[in-house]
């Protein structure tokens, strides 16, 4: 789950993480107020999305797709900046090379204080699937696709592996201040920093949280001049607040309903819709459909213990796509049992006036039972013996070449 | 033999009194698995019936080790609780036998909880941590055998081919695919969909490599992270058993978690193009195809002398 911005600077403050002053603003109105009570000659006026890119990205009128401004992320040296810079933001539809083409509508906008810099770092906190631990990587290489940098200059970004037991040490912290080069009153302020990133990370259970730039000012002091920040879905459960953090325009709402009802649904672009127990065998079956010359409308899984009601609101789901020209049914019944998927077909079928092609492979536990129900039944249901007859079936129906 | 997991393993159920503890421990007994008891903190002295016979449930996974002597648990417990049942076990099994396994079935576990976990298990170097997010370990015998985990037993056989996989239903395919060919299992191992788990690829092929009932090994992965192509780099090296893979995610968006938590492109890395580049170079036969696994087997199979048709 990923926070905007503002919100993660909020997090930052309140962790002892340095930032500048800024105030979070959804109308042209706000962004003018905080101008005033920033009291800073220049102020950054700051696009929020749940995307990077933001500074290179370009505004565009929702309506007539006319190009409103370049750059998601202005710089304003007076009153009349901030006035032009946040009408051509809010409302409008930010398009960087993170969005897609398509781009995302903004609502809300940062007007953050300027300061004096003297240099830009990168600095990020995540987890290490292969070492099974907190990974920091810090550069002195900041502001830039910080990917390039790995592939690139390897040598520069510098890695710290924090032991679980021990916690982040003392000289795991004074490493890779020396590796960033600093000393003195800027060696202290990075120090403090990174614990208290650690701390924060820890403690509200991020995935990621990256910096970058972070930037040492003039008067040596490490200020966190952006915050991405990552929240790790599973740790819900211990985090009220997360509520509250969440931008439901930012996700799309029928991936939500889906997760409502216990199903896991990711919309593509293809025509044919997929409903699937278990994660593997949804992604092996979107494969199959695509080694035979389909496209895959969908990712879902329907669990390993989805009853009538589950299966019938993923049919619902997975028709709500005007795409949708066929669908393709796989179920290897474990826990889950052949005849109740069966049934489920079939009340779903009857309930949405089914008239897409429906293609329905069974396998495992009580499949000749369910086969039978389905051989019953008087509705179009095209039965396959195996993944590879069901993928080159469904394409065939809808026309395509298998 | 089979690996880690014998025939005839004494298990406990962690969890045992909930939904899911009870219903799948249930199916384990019906399957002929050794299940001893259960734990459930505050349900110690109850008994639970299982197939119509009683199985004991202690409070607190030391004592039920003292009771049983188990060689193995399986955890059922909540996500909240779960990366401490895990601790649970492990200090038990550490401190009273030295050994045991401990496979946690339990998916939804918060990933810096697995970190704290798969360290404390590493530092005790005779338990072995199967999962979580899996569909757990089978070993299928004579006559039943050990099922420890949610996997339907019926569709299993004892045979020759250890199967290693990511994922749950997709193992229950490979497992169809041997059988399609006449093949049996010697032990399937899930490992699980979850970014940071216990046992990884790398340890499963070295059981497998050393297991004298194993003779060709199937694994399955995912796109997320390179566990695949460290794991095809260790087997070219070391293992002289034929091995047939799959990765699934082919089609799956970069940036999007396909379903598992661990099923994620991230900065265009863990793709399934460059896992199934790293098993070829390996010289792991692919299959393209799910269903065309048995196949692929039975080709290495053959090719490696251990099939004649």
């Amino acid at each position: 789950m990923n926070i905007h911005e503002y919100q993660g600077k909020a997090l930052f403050k309140a962790h002892g993480v340095k930032v500048l002053d800024g105030v979070h603003c959804t109308s042209v109105a706000d962004a003018l107020q905080a101008y005033d009570a920033l009291q800073s000659k220049v102020v950054a006026v700051k696009s929020q999305i749940h995307a990077g890119g933001r500074g290179k990205g370009n505004l565009y009128c929702p309506n007539t797709g006319d190009l409103l401004m370049e750059g998601g992320v202005k710089i304003a040296f007076s009153r009349e900046d901030v006035e032009t810079y946040a009408t051509n933001i809010l409302g409008h539809v930010l398009v960087t090379k993170q969005t897609g083409e398509e781009g995302k509508l903004v609502n809300h906008l940062y007007v953050e204080s300027g300061c004096d810099i003297a240099h830009e770092y990168y600095l990020a906190l995540l987890v290490d699937r292969e070492e099974k631990s907190v990974l920091i990587m810090a550069s002195t290489e900041g502001g830039m696709d910080i990917e390039e940098v790995a592939e690139e200059t390897p040598e520069l970004l510098h890695k710290v592996n924090v032991d679980p037991n021990a916690g982040l040490m003392g000289y795991q912290v004074r490493d890779l201040g020396l590796a960033l080069g600093l000393s003195g009153a800027a060696h202290k302020s990075f120090a403090k920093m990174l614990r208290s990133l650690y701390a924060l990370f820890v403690q509200e259970d991020c995935a990621m949280v990256e910096i970058n730039p972070l930037v040492r000012t003039g008067d040596n002091e490490m200020v966190a001049l952006d915050a991405k920040v990552s929240f790790d879905e599973n740790a819900e459960f211990r985090h009220k607040n997360w509520d509250d953090l969440r931008d439901l325009s930012e996700e799309e709402d029928v991936e939500i309903r889906a997760k409502e009802t216990g199903l896991s649904y990711v919309k593509l672009d293809g025509n044919i819709g997929c409903l699937v127990n278990g994660a593997g065998l949804a992604m092996a079956t979107m494969d199959v459909i695509k080694l035979y010359g389909g496209e895959p409308a969908n990712f879902l899984d329907v669990g390993g213990g989805a009853n009538e009601e589950q299966v019938k609101t993923a049919f619902s789901i997975i028709l709500e796509d005007p795409n949708v020209k066929g669908i393709l049914v796989n179920i290897f019944g474990g826990i889950m049992r052949c005849d109740i998927i069966a049934r489920g077909v079939i009340a779903a079928t009857e309930a949405l006036d089914l008239n897409v092609p429906l293609v329905v492979r069974l396998a495992g536990t009580n499949v000749d039972e369910g086969k039978a129900i389905l051989a019953a039944s008087t509705l179009n249901i095209h039965p396959a013996d195996d993944l590879a007859d069901g993928a080159q079936k469904i394409v065939k129906l809808i026309g395509g070449e298998a | 033999m089979g690996i880690w997991i014998e025939e005839n393993a004494k298990v406990l159920v962690q969890g045992i009194t909930g939904k899911q503890g009870m219903f799948h421990a249930d199916k384990m007994v019906e399957y002929g698995t050794h299940i001893v008891g259960g734990c459930t903190p505050g349900k110690g002295g109850q008994t639970v019936e299982l197939q119509g016979k009683n199985f004991p449930v202690w409070n607190s996974m030391f004592e039920a080790i003292e009771a049983t002597d188990a060689d193995a648990t399986v955890i059922y417990v909540p996500p909240p609780f779960a990366g401490e049942a895990i601790m649970e076990a492990a200090d038990a099994f550490d401190q009273i036998k030295g050994e045991g396994v401990v496979v946690c079935i339990t998916e939804g576990i918060p990933t810096l909880d697995m970190v704290k976990a798969v360290a404390f298990v590493e530092n005790r170097p005779g338990v072995r941590l199967i999962g979580p997010n899996c569909p757990g370990i089978i070993t299928p015998g004579e006559n039943g055998g050990a099922k420890i985990g949610i996997m339907p037993g019926h569709i299993h056989a004892k045979g020759r081919i250890g199967i290693v996989s990511k994922s749950g239903t997709l193992t229950y395919e490979a497992v169809a695919q041997t059988m399609s060919i006449g093949e049996g299992q010697s032990t399937c191992v899930g490992i699980g969909g979850d970014p940071v788990n216990g046992t990884g690829f790398i340890d499963c092929l070295a059981a497998f490599e050393a297991d004298s009932q194993t003779e060709a090994i199937v694994m399955i992965g995912e796109i997320g992270g390179n566990a695949e192509q460290e794991a095809a780099a260790w087997a070219k090296e070391n293992v002289s058993k034929p091995i047939v893979g799959f990765v699934a995610g082919a089609t799956a968006p970069p940036g999007k978690r396909m379903g598992h938590a661990g099923a994620i492109i991230s900065g265009g890395k863990g793709t399934a193009e460059e896992k199934f580049a790293a098993f070829e170079a390996a010289g792991i036969a692919c299959a393209k195809d799910p269903s065309e696994l048995g196949a692929v087997l039975l080709e290495a199979l053959k090719k490696a002398g251990l099939r004649n048709e």
